[in-house]
């Protein structure tokens, strides 16, 4: 370098030098302008696309649960708005006196909401199914980080009178029991769903668009009358308590329509808090549990044996000295009762004579009657586990075991199936299918099972049981007339029949004109009384006559005194 | 009294060079807007920025009143305290996030690699001006080790971002005294070749989790997001995609003040200090960019005049300098924020928000603008 080019010597900066960083420095200005102009034109919709796809995101809009009704239109289930409340535990730094606050408000202990709150996590759930005004007036409080989701609250006004029909909902209201479950694809409907821009926290900002709306669930009128299962389960529990029983069912059924009108169990539960909730208190026996029902199946062999014309209602059959023994088992009746008519082993309910009279009848036809009348095969009602009963094959029974069917041993039914049975003696011989929601008379069709004048006969004989001299005298009404069938089956324990029993009681009323048909199963009875006749007929007394009144039913007999019932027990045979 | 007053405020407020005191001031309330809507939800942000401004300015002030003549002999005693305080920072300073920057001094954290932006070009400024009429490549040699040596500490610290500001700095400072096109040109080409090679074989060496030599981890990382930011679009890549989606989706009149959605989604992250520029590009669009790039411009354009016609070769070459770190700022930044260069810490002047960046900026304007007044060879 010259020394009058140096740099030094010159009074201003090389000239070139800051020309050629001028032109730099416009050129990296440039570029960085067409930088930014290919991210805005090119690449543009790439990445907004992208962007959206990172910020925008689909979310589900519950749907309105469908409400459970009862024929009268009764609230046995409805949802209400509920929140969910969660925290985002990054955001949510709370001083000891707002994590005392936050546990108090959501009753949860302070351990356990700092415990979720530490978690390592983007989102913690707080608690679910808190009532609005609680989750309003905590977040009134404006505590950092916590968050407050719509779900739904399943209530059930009708609590633990119903809560084996209608069930219950899990958190996520889907159908776990009852009708919750059976119609659940009614109930639930269609959630909708709805675009939704979210921050970086990928919390949702704004609702763009909705997608699809959500589609309510429809309601779901049930056959059920609020009253009459108020009724059923009043007396029921009474009844169980009286008899200090395990168990108890009710069904109540009515003879026009073949719809449930009620149908009780106990234990029960409250479907609104569950918790501590047992397998017990869970069963639908008079669905889901079958037992052996003994005598209130008699009526079916006799009406077989009056339909095949084996026998007439005054044919004489004899039951002395009360032993009938086939191969080499004997049965027994509970008291002899010498030479009793058709009519009068029913009315006193003697095994033999209903053993004597199935000789009569061959085991086809026996095993097609029982099929014809729906046991052994579930009732079709579409509920969660209803039960079939137990009809063994006709072409395996033992003459003994012909023998016992005949007074509803050796056969298992569920009290529903049993109820559904006595449809043929109530009406003329046809039976309708059951159903649990509501229809119109008329609206189904029966099958003849039997003729109408032997479903007459029978009638009169279940008529006669009732009545002074039958085994179920407890089961009358005054102003009614009122026919029905005790049960006092011993329960069958590892194949050995203990010295327990299952009393039961079915029969329909008024008899001019059946209007309403009543089963009564009371599992276990411990407190002196365990037949039919004393412990379900009562029961099966009070309900029926409570609800003939509840659906303004005409009386059909002259109001008499109460009929002098005998403290000791009636001469006549009970099982 | 009043003549007194008047006086003294000429004293003080003539030196102001009335260009760059428009232009300034523009940028400053660009940035009371641009912050406005990138510290909506931080309002405690936005005053704090006024009083760092008003901090900043204020010293600004002070150092236009220091003739150049008084900086120069500053210029070792300041160069050296940093250095001192870099070695400092190496033996003893605290560990923030990965990297030692800080010293605490018991009453407050410094981070002296800040103060070796100005000081840097400073002391080679002063070497030169002292090496006056001889300048041989030994001179270049040892002007390098002025540069090199700090800068080293700070690459070792890690922090990328200031080493290319210093590196920058200190390199305009060569530049502008005459550093032979024969070390330029080779330089320039080995950068290039750099760039090439990473560009042509940046993917496999990406892939592969063997370290790169020279580089910590994070910072190779960085460099290999900027080939591909998709690879990793919810971790590394996150800070491109989502600032390279806001520059995009601006527009040319962009969606508006305080209606940018990446801004106030939080989508953009550091959205008030380094990555603001992308709020800007997002509400104000490419007129605002443009509006942006002309007040740099005319910044630049100034600083350069300003150095053209500095009285002595100290004044000169501190003033390019500095106005040449200003276009580093200005450049990285944006290039980091629209994906053209690798994301290293480097705040946009003027704009964004942090008081150690405005401190800096007004130091060199304050010196710019000292250098402006005491143009005349003479003492006026």
């Amino acid at each position: 370098m010259k020394f009058s080019e140096s740099p030094l010597l010159s009074l201003r900066l090389s000239v070139g030098r800051a020309r050629l960083v001028l032109i730099l420095l416009l050129a990296a200005f440039a570029a960085m302008l067409v930088r930014a102009l290919m991210l805005q034109g090119l690449d543009d919709e790439r990445l907004r696309l992208r962007g959206e796809a990172r910020k925008s995101g689909l979310e589900r809009i519950a749907a309105h649960r469908g409400r459970i009704v009862d024929r009268h239109g009764t609230l046995l289930a409805a949802s209400t708005p509920a929140r969910a409340i969660g925290a985002y535990p990054e955001e949510a730094r709370l001083t000891p006196a707002q994590l005392r606050e936050l546990a108090a408000s959501l009753a949860m202990p302070v351990p356990e909401v700092s415990r979720r709150l530490a978690e390592d996590s983007r989102f913690v759930l707080l608690k679910r199914q808190v009532a609005p005004k609680v989750a309003d007036e905590l977040l009134a409080l404006k505590l950092p980080g916590l968050k407050s989701d719509v779900e739904y609250r399943r209530y059930y006004p009708a609590a633990e009178v119903a809560a084996h029909v209608v069930g219950f909902t899990d958190v996520d209201d889907r159908g776990q029991e009852g009708v919750e479950l059976s119609f659940e694809k009614d109930l639930s409907g269609q959630p909708g769903s709805t675009r939704v821009l979210r921050d970086g926290r990928r919390r949702i900002v704004e609702h763009i668009e909705r997608l699809r709306s959500p589609r309510d669930g429809e309601d779901v009128q049930l056959a059920l009358d609020g009253k009459l299962q108020y009724l059923a389960y009043t007396h029921l529990r009474q009844a169980v308590e009286d008899n200090r029983a395990r168990a108890g069912a009710v069904v109540v059924l009515d003879v026009d329509t073949g719809e449930i009108l009620a149908l009780a169990n106990l234990p029960s539960y409250n479907p609104n808090d569950r918790q501590g909730l047992s397998g017990e208190q869970l069963r639908n026996r008079a669905l889901t549990d079958t037992f052996e029902p003994g005598s209130t199946l008699k009526p079916m062999t006799i009406a077989l044996a009056l339909e095949t014309g084996r026998v007439q209602p005054d044919t004489p059959i004899q039951t002395a000295p009360g032993r009938l023994t086939i191969g080499n088992a004997t049965i027994s009746d509970a008291h002899p009762h010498g030479l009793l008519s058709v009519a009068e082993v029913i009315q006193k309910s003697s095994n033999v004579g209903a053993a004597k009279i199935a000789e009569k009848l061959s085991p086809e036809e026996m095993w097609s009657m029982f099929v014809a009348l729906g046991f052994g095969r579930p009732p079709g009602l579409g509920f969660p586990g209803e039960a079939g009963g137990r009809v063994r094959p006709f072409a395996r029974w033992r003459p003994i075991e012909q023998a016992t069917m005949s007074y509803g041993h050796g056969i298992a039914v569920s009290l529903t199936q049993l109820a559904h049975a006595y449809l043929v003696f109530a009406r003329d011989g046809d039976l309708l299918p059951l159903s649990l929601l509501r229809r119109d008379a008329g609206s189904a069709t029966g099958r003849q099972v039997f003729s109408p004048a032997t479903a007459r006969a029978v009638r009169a004989m279940l008529e006669m049981a009732v009545l002074p001299g039958g085994t179920a005298p407890k089961a009358q009404i005054p102003g009614f007339r009122v026919a029905g069938k005790t049960g006092t089956a011993h329960k069958l324990e590892n194949g050995v029949y203990a010295r327990r029993y299952v009393s039961s009681f079915v029969g329909f009323a008024p008899v001019s004109r059946p209007r309403l048909i009543v089963a009564v199963m009371i599992d276990e009875p411990s407190a002196g009384k365990h037949y039919g006749g004393d412990v379900a007929a009562p029961v099966f007394a009070r309900i029926m006559e409570d609800s003939l009144r509840a659906r303004g039913v005409a009386p059909d007999a002259a109001v008499q005194p109460p009929v002098q019932v005998v403290t000791t027990r009636p001469s006549g045979g009970r099982l | 009294m009043r003549a007194t007053a008047i006086k003294l405020a000429r004293r003080l407020f003539g030196v102001l060079d009335p260009a760059l005191l428009t232009i300034t001031s523009l940028l400053f309330l660009y940035a009371l807007v641009v912050l406005g809507s990138a510290t909506h939800d931080f309002p405690s942000r936005f005053q704090a920025h006024i009083v760092n401004t008003i901090v900043a300015l204020l010293l600004m002030l002070a150092v236009a009143q220091i003739p150049p003549q008084k900086l120069m002999r500053l210029a070792p005693p300041a160069y050296l305290f940093g250095l001192l305080l870099l070695i400092a920072v190496a033996l003893f300073g605290e560990v923030s996030k990965g990297a030692r920057r800080w010293l605490d001094l018991g009453v407050t954290r410094i981070q002296p690699s800040e103060m070796m932006k100005i000081a840097v070009p400073m002391m080679l400024a002063w070497y030169f001006q002292r090496r006056e009429g001889v300048l041989r490549i030994r001179d270049f040699l040892f002007a390098t080790a002025i540069l090199c040596v700090p800068l080293a500490l700070i690459v070792r610290q890690p922090d990328l971002g200031t080493a290319v500001l210093v590196l920058a700095a200190g390199f305009f400072v060569l530049f502008f005294a005459g550093l032979s096109w024969k070390l330029i040109i080779p330089a320039s080409l080995v950068g290039l070749a750099g760039i090439v090679a990473l560009i042509g074989f940046g993917g496999p060496a990406c892939e592969s989790d063997a370290p790169w030599p020279g580089l910590k981890d994070y910072q190779k990382h960085r460099i290999c997001m900027l080939l591909d930011p998709s690879a990793d679009p919810l971790g590394r890549g996150f800070h491109t995609i989502q600032a390279t989606i806001a520059v995009g989706s601006g527009g040319v009149l962009g969606k508006g003040w305080l209606k940018g959605t990446q801004t106030h989604l939080e989508f953009i992250p550091e959205r008030h200090t380094d990555f603001v520029f992308a709020v800007l590009a997002e509400e104000f669009g490419l007129a605002g960019i443009v509006v942006l790039l002309a007040l740099y411009l005319a910044l630049i354009g100034r600083g350069l005049a300003i150095a053209l016609n500095a009285s002595s070769l100290f004044a000169r070459l501190l003033a390019g300098s500095i106005t040449m770190m200003f276009f580093t700022y200005a450049f990285v930044n944006m290039g980091m924020v629209t994906g053209i260069l690798p994301v290293v810490g480097v705040p946009l002047p003027f704009l964004s928000y942090g008081g150690t960046a405005l401190v800096t900026l007004c130091l060199g304007l304050g010196m710019l603008m000292s250098i402006q007044r005491h143009r005349a060879l003479l003492p006026s």
